[in-house]
């Protein structure tokens, strides 16, 4: 193994993984909003949007996020969709991080006792004050661990937008195997750094987890 | 349209769940600071007539009223559920598994609602909380959250979260059935204070006992009507129905 090589290029994966994460934050924000709203969606009293909710999900879960880029990346001009790569990957990455997000914020929101909407019902709230005051607390404690299962798998997926050419961790591996021919290194290296990533989430997760449990 | 004279009134009540019929055609009355029980076995349709009364299980058919004012009257969504939500502030319901706000204290489970639909200031639903809490002997335990509490000591939480909105009518949905046996007579006190002040309650019970010390009149249901109904000291002791004296035979042996 050619460590003083790793070593040599290792600022510039660093670089990249930099790239990395700002792809896996930009990911999160949009697909915690899309999930939000696909949750909302898929509890509405409304059939048509539980509808394209349950659409929503099993169209984005149920096809290659691969695919989802190239077809956002490489077939949106054909529709007028014209994006730069880093931008398609965040967009692509994000709705199909959304799709999974719904499920699980849904989950945390029927995991919640039915007795605490007709309590709060009950007082003279409306539906929609007890699922801010009443329902929403105590489903957003149940949804950070599964939240966190999410995160880490789209920091993972960011490494699927090399294939439409965004210069972050995975792409920056390949293209030094190209000067270097020692790809056990290169992708060593950047498997290194992904842990270090999703490791640190994943104790920011494990925190934030014990913090907002009630006493 | 008749001309509403009771307090609550309850009329031809109806109530489907799909194919079965779960209450067939009840009517009763309840006059002001009256207490009722309604007895029966479980499947009966008892809570469910309860529920209906704040609209937590509409009626299929029939009508309710309460002070005056039609419960189920017939409005569009947005109306109809500002309508429930006003009429829902003057009736308080305590649950059997006493549904209490586990994210929040005794205290903040007690002023959510006036705070929220009140517009009560912190000085005013503290005071509030206090006074609510002490009646129901909880005040050493305002700043508790609910897992901090025993099951009598939730319920008590709950009846005084149910009483800080100044409610005229109180529901009880087997609120001591959930309940440790040695706990169940501290929840059962603070229902007796309730009653001294003059509360309108109607409670659903499985306590025989506690039904004939409190109630003015009782009820017994079974598959979905009104089998009797009548001052506790007729329908215990001397019940006409053969179906009450059955049910009474099972439920007052089994307890002692």
């Amino acid at each position: 193994m050619d460590i003083d090589l790793m070593l040599k290029v290792y600022p510039f994966f660093l670089e990249a993984a930099w790239v990395t994460i700002l792809l896996s934050v930009l990911t999160a924000i949009l697909g915690l909003i899309c999930g939000t709203l696909g949750a909302a969606a898929r509890l509405s009293r409304f059939a048509v949007l539980r509808f394209l909710g349950a659409a929503y999900v099993s169209v984005f879960r149920g096809t290659p996020a691969l695919i989802q880029l190239f077809i956002l990346y490489f077939g949106g001009p054909q529709i007028g969709i014209q994006l730069d790569a880093f931008e398609a990957g965040v967009i692509g990455l994000g709705i199909n991080a959304g799709a999974y997000m719904t499920e699980t914020i849904r989950g945390a929101i029927i995991a919640i006792d039915k007795g605490q909407r007709e309590a709060a019902r009950t007082l003279g709230l409306s539906g929609w004050q007890a699922t801010y005051r009443v329902i929403l607390p105590q489903a957003a404690r149940l949804m950070v661990r599964p939240l966190g299962v999410n995160l880490n798998m789209l920091i993972k997926a960011t490494a699927l937008v090399a294939a439409i050419a965004v210069v972050e961790l995975t792409y920056t591996a390949q293209r030094y195997i190209g000067s270097t021919y020692k790809p056990f290194e290169m992708f060593l290296l950047a498997g290194v750094l992904y842990m270090i990533i999703i490791y640190v989430v994943g104790r920011g997760v494990a925190w934030l987890d014990r913090k907002v449990q009630i006493t | 349209m008749t001309e509403q004279t009771h307090f609550v009134e309850i009329r031809h009540a109806q109530k489907s769940f799909g194919t079965l019929e779960v209450l067939k055609d009840i009517s009763l009355n309840v006059e002001r600071g009256q207490i009722v029980g309604i007895i029966g076995s479980s499947g009966s349709g008892k809570s469910t007539l309860l529920r209906a009364i704040n609209d937590l299980d509409p009626l299929t058919g029939g009508e309710i009223w309460l002070d005056g004012v039609q419960v189920n009257k017939t409005l569009p969504h947005r109306q109809y559920e500002k309508h429930i939500n006003e009429l829902r502030q003057h009736v308080g319901m305590v649950f059997q598994h006493f549904n209490l706000f586990p994210h929040m204290t005794a205290r903040e489970n007690v002023t959510m609602a006036p705070k929220m639909l009140k517009g009560l200031s912190q000085a005013d639903a503290d005071r509030l909380a206090e006074e609510q809490l002490d009646k129901v002997g909880m005040l050493e335990r305002i700043d508790y959250y609910p897992s901090q509490l025993s099951g009598g000591q939730k319920q008590r939480v709950a009846i005084a979260r149910a009483l800080a909105m100044k409610p005229k009518l109180m529901l009880f949905d087997e609120a001591t059935s959930a309940l440790d046996p040695e706990l169940v007579e501290e929840v059962n006190l603070v229902m007796k204070k309730l009653a001294e002040e003059h509360m309108t309650m109607i409670i659903v019970t499985h306590e025989m006992d506690f039904a004939a010390s409190v109630c003015d009149r009782v009820l017994f249901m079974d598959k979905g009507v009104v089998v009797e109904e009548g001052p506790p000291s007729v329908l215990f002791k001397n019940p006409t129905q053969n179906r009450t004296r059955e049910f009474l035979r099972k439920h007052i042996e089994g307890a002692s």
